[in-house]
């Protein structure tokens, strides 16, 4: 049978983004990234297990320009998927689907990831530098 | 009014009473990892400055090998669950979508298994 050559439901082209679907599809995006991103914490744990020279190394790249760009990324993505995360497990409980308490929710987690993701680099830098 | 067939009846086949099973290994690995990640972020960020030996030492004490192991299983038991359920919606060429769901799934075991085995290795030198 053929499946392939059905028409589908309006393309998602059509759709002006808005911030529910904006969030959902975010959602699966830093879901991805994060799994991807794990690899750094395998590596990490290896380069200790494998002693001083291999843990230079990673510790290098994880200082470097490109490291703490990905860090960055990874840090966002980690507390973004985290609070929507929460956002979900409450949906699952069956509340907060009214359209107020939706976007209400999805705004506090912009709001939350964006302020969590700031105060742990503060805190970062802070610790590096010995404070 | 039961709508089966007698043979279907007699096989006694019916759901596999399993059908949930993805949706809330997804969920408790969900809730497992909330605590867990907060607890490595802020770990992670006290030990920023550390070298070799302090992270040695770090990992090597019992409470933070036992939770670090925790969180390797749940992270990648959650992450390969997530992303079997992309593949599964995006791919639509069945031996690829197979495949891709055959190689995260070994690749989240064999790295799961290489990370518990660093950390073991960390705490018993």
């Amino acid at each position: 049978m053929a499946t392939d050559n059905r028409p589908l439901s309006p393309h998602l082209q059509v759709y002006r983004p808005q911030l529910t679907s904006v969030l959902s599809i975010l959602h699966r995006a830093t879901g991805i990234l994060l799994t991807i991103g794990t690899l750094l914490l395998v590596w990490w744990l290896i380069a200790v297990a494998a002693g001083p020279t291999a843990f230079d190394t990673v510790q290098n790249f994880i200082g470097s320009i490109i490291g703490q760009i990905l860090l960055l990324g990874w840090c966002f993505a980690f507390y973004y998927h985290m609070c929507n995360g929460i956002r979900h497990l409450v949906w699952d409980t069956g509340r907060g689907f009214e359209l107020t308490a939706a976007y209400t929710s999805g705004w506090l987690v912009v709001a939350a990831s964006v302020a969590l993701t700031a105060f742990s680099w503060i805190a970062g830098y802070a610790t590096l530098r010995g404070l | 009014m039961n709508m089966r067939t007698p043979l279907s009846r007699a096989r006694g086949l019916g759901s596999a009473k399993t059908g949930t099973d993805h949706w809330w290994a997804q969920r408790l690995t969900a809730l497992a990892l909330v605590p867990l990640t907060i607890w490595f972020v802020v770990s992670m960020i006290l030990v920023t400055s550390a070298d070799h030996a302090a992270a040695v030492d770090f990992i090597s004490s019992p409470i933070n090998s036992i939770l670090l192991i925790l969180l390797v299983i749940a992270t990648f038991h959650h992450g390969q669950l997530g992303l079997q359920v992309v593949i599964e919606d995006y791919i639509h060429l069945k031996w690829l979508e197979v495949s891709l769901i055959i190689a995260v799934k070994g690749a989240a075991v064999f790295l799961g298994v290489a990370s518990v085995y660093a950390v073991i290795a960390i705490a018993l030198t």
